[in-house]
């Protein structure tokens, strides 16, 4: 998934690698464990959900979505040409498998509390992930999905929250500080899991279980992450959340990453 | 006849609807008894909810409802709803095209007491803007029922703007909505005048006077905007010298700039706008509102006056 992803953003050259190479496991987990997605069932209304919030994070979605059967190699050629249906921010009219259109931030989490909304009022069991950024967290919009999940007591909802401290114009913490997470969600009414290493399968599974155990809250897993995960000269540097790799780096990176992950 | 306001209406049709069709959801922001949601909160409280004082948040979560196969209605007072929440309207209800109904009561400046921070006078403009977005004023409550249960049908993002004020009826019932096509109330002849929402009784209530002076204009109900009925701008334009278009709401971006833009291009024609000229408004009643920014009956008598 990240050699595709760094070959996607290269092809394009432009896309957001840093964000994306960071929550490639969770994702993984979330489509192959967590949700009942397949291609078989992808127009079924009563299936899993899932949206990107930090809908930049894209080549992400569409490399895990590759991995599903649900979009084509040849797809992932076209990200960010003309006539492609994946965008540089996802389309979900293009693309079955996508829940919701995104890119603007701070708006996925709000998505995912009316999809929530619409399961409890249908009686229906599917779940809704959604995958927030940290730097996403200091819009305000954030903060009234999480005042709303919590009200209605929305305890299909996940929110996994991409906790890699950076920023396009640096550290969350000197840009404008979101932190603390977790007794900032607490306080919101959510139960808070941490994950300590969002690189470990065992553990990012085991989050999503104690956020399955739940029944009266809205879940947050707060996973501490690392920008750029994978490639050594794009590890927590937030130079690389926006900038394409010329075709040596690209190399570089492809070679660093070696087989498939 | 009685006056009933186009939001009441719009809460007694919307609890209709709420009973009849299980795939409607209705939000709201803290203004259920002004928007008049409240009647559908009673009808129905498990299909009701209340967002707070979160615009933004109430757009796309409507949004999210709407990916599920719910017809969702979100109501807050029009500044708030299309411009607080500008943004989540345009990105997350308008670019996927998605099945919410926007409903912005208080619109205009017959907000009155208010003041111009509640008063809506750009609204239509901004969501005129959006690709895609139907744009719907009623010009009483009987239309406006009919509008409720038209949006309703229709699969699609829509903006319907309703005022605060109570309104006389303009139409008995044999009248028939439908979306994009204009209502032609009277047939005349020189001066044709292109009205929305409560300006439509303002027009009407010039026509005995204008009778008096053997001025007969043609007068025209344009309650939906977006899309427009440009067939019947064209054919007024060939047939009048004039169009006067009449609406509580900015002159930039509204109904008479929608009316110029068809006119320009099919057939050139001169084109009076009466509308909030580029200025905020302020506290006060309604009607002396209407009448210190020229868009009350004596204000658009004498445009009519003036230009024919």
């Amino acid at each position: 998934m990240r050699r595709n992803i760094i070959s996607m953003v290269a092809r394009a050259k432009s896309g957001h690698l840093g964000g994306s190479l960071s929550a490639v496991e969770i994702m993984v987990e979330i489509y192959f464990n967590q949700m009942n997605i397949e291609a078989s069932n992808v127009l079924d209304k009563s299936r899993d959900k899932f949206v990107l919030s930090k809908g930049h994070a894209s080549p992400l979605l569409y490399a895990v979505l590759a991995e599903k059967g649900l979009l084509t190699q040849e797809d992932l050629l076209t990200f960010r040409f003309i006539d492609s249906k994946i965008q540089g921010h996802p389309n979900m009219n293009y693309v079955d498998a996508i829940d919701m259109s995104t890119g603007s931030l701070g708006q996925g989490l709000s998505a995912a509390v009316g999809m929530s909304l619409a399961n409890k009022i249908d009686n229906n069991n599917f779940k809704t992930f959604v995958l927030i950024g940290d730097g996403e967290s200091q819009e305000g919009q954030i903060w009234e999905a999480a005042m709303a999940a919590s009200h209605y007591k929305l305890n299909n909802l996940c929110a996994v929250l991409d906790f890699n401290g950076l920023q396009i114009d640096g550290d969350i913490t000197k840009v404008m500080n979101p932190t603390p997470f977790d007794t900032k969600f607490e306080a919101f009414g959510w139960n808070v899991i941490i994950l300590v290493d969002s690189y470990d399968f065992k553990q990012i599974g085991k989050a999503f279980n104690q956020a399955k155990l739940c029944l009266d809250k809205p879940s947050i897993i707060i996973a501490h992450t690392i920008k750029g995960k994978g490639v050594s000269f794009m590890e927590n540097n937030a130079a690389w959340h926006g900038t394409a790799p010329n075709d040596e780096q690209s190399s570089i990176a492809l070679s660093e990453l070696g087989g498939n992950v | 006849m009685s006056k009933i306001a186009a939001r009441e209406a719009y809460g007694t049709s919307l609890a209709k609807l709420i009973v009849e069709n299980e795939r409607v959801v209705v939000l709201d922001a803290d203004l259920t008894k002004s928007t008049k949601t409240v009647d559908a909160q009673k009808a129905c409280p498990s299909r009701h909810f209340n967002m707070g004082i979160a615009e933004g948040n109430m757009m796309t979560v409507a949004a999210g409802l709407a990916t599920c196969n719910k017809i969702v209605f979100a109501s807050s007072f029009a500044m708030f709803a299309t411009g607080r929440a500008f943004e989540q309207i345009r990105n997350s209800i308008g670019y996927p095209h998605l099945n919410v109904k926007i409903c912005g009561t208080h619109a205009g400046i017959t907000v009155g007491e208010d003041g111009a921070s509640h008063q809506a006078i750009e609204d239509i403009s901004l969501m005129r803007g959006i690709p895609g977005m139907v744009v719907i004023q009623p010009c009483d409550a009987y239309e406006t029922e009919q509008v409720i249960n038209a949006v309703a049908a229709y699969d699609g993002p829509c903006y319907v703007r309703l005022g605060r004020s109570a309104v006389e009826s303009v139409y008995e019932k044999d009248y028939q909505f439908e979306i994009g096509k204009a209502s032609i109330l009277k047939y005349g002849s020189k001066v044709a005048i292109i009205a929305t929402g409560l300006m439509v009784q303002e027009v009407l209530n010039t026509v005995s006077e204008l009778k008096k002076l053997n001025i007969h204009p043609t007068i025209v109900n344009m309650s939906t905007i977006k899309p427009l009925d440009e067939k019947c701008v064209i054919k007024l334009a060939q047939e009048h010298d004039v169009i006067i278009t009449c609406e509580e709401h900015s002159i930039i971006g509204g109904l008479g700039s929608a009316v110029c833009e068809v006119t320009a291009t099919n057939h050139p024609i001169k084109v009076v706008r009466i509308g909030q000229k580029d200025i905020f408004g302020e506290s006060g009643k309604p009607n002396d509102l209407l009448h210190k920014y020229e868009m009350d009956y004596s204000a658009i008598l004498k445009c009519i006056k003036n230009n024919i």
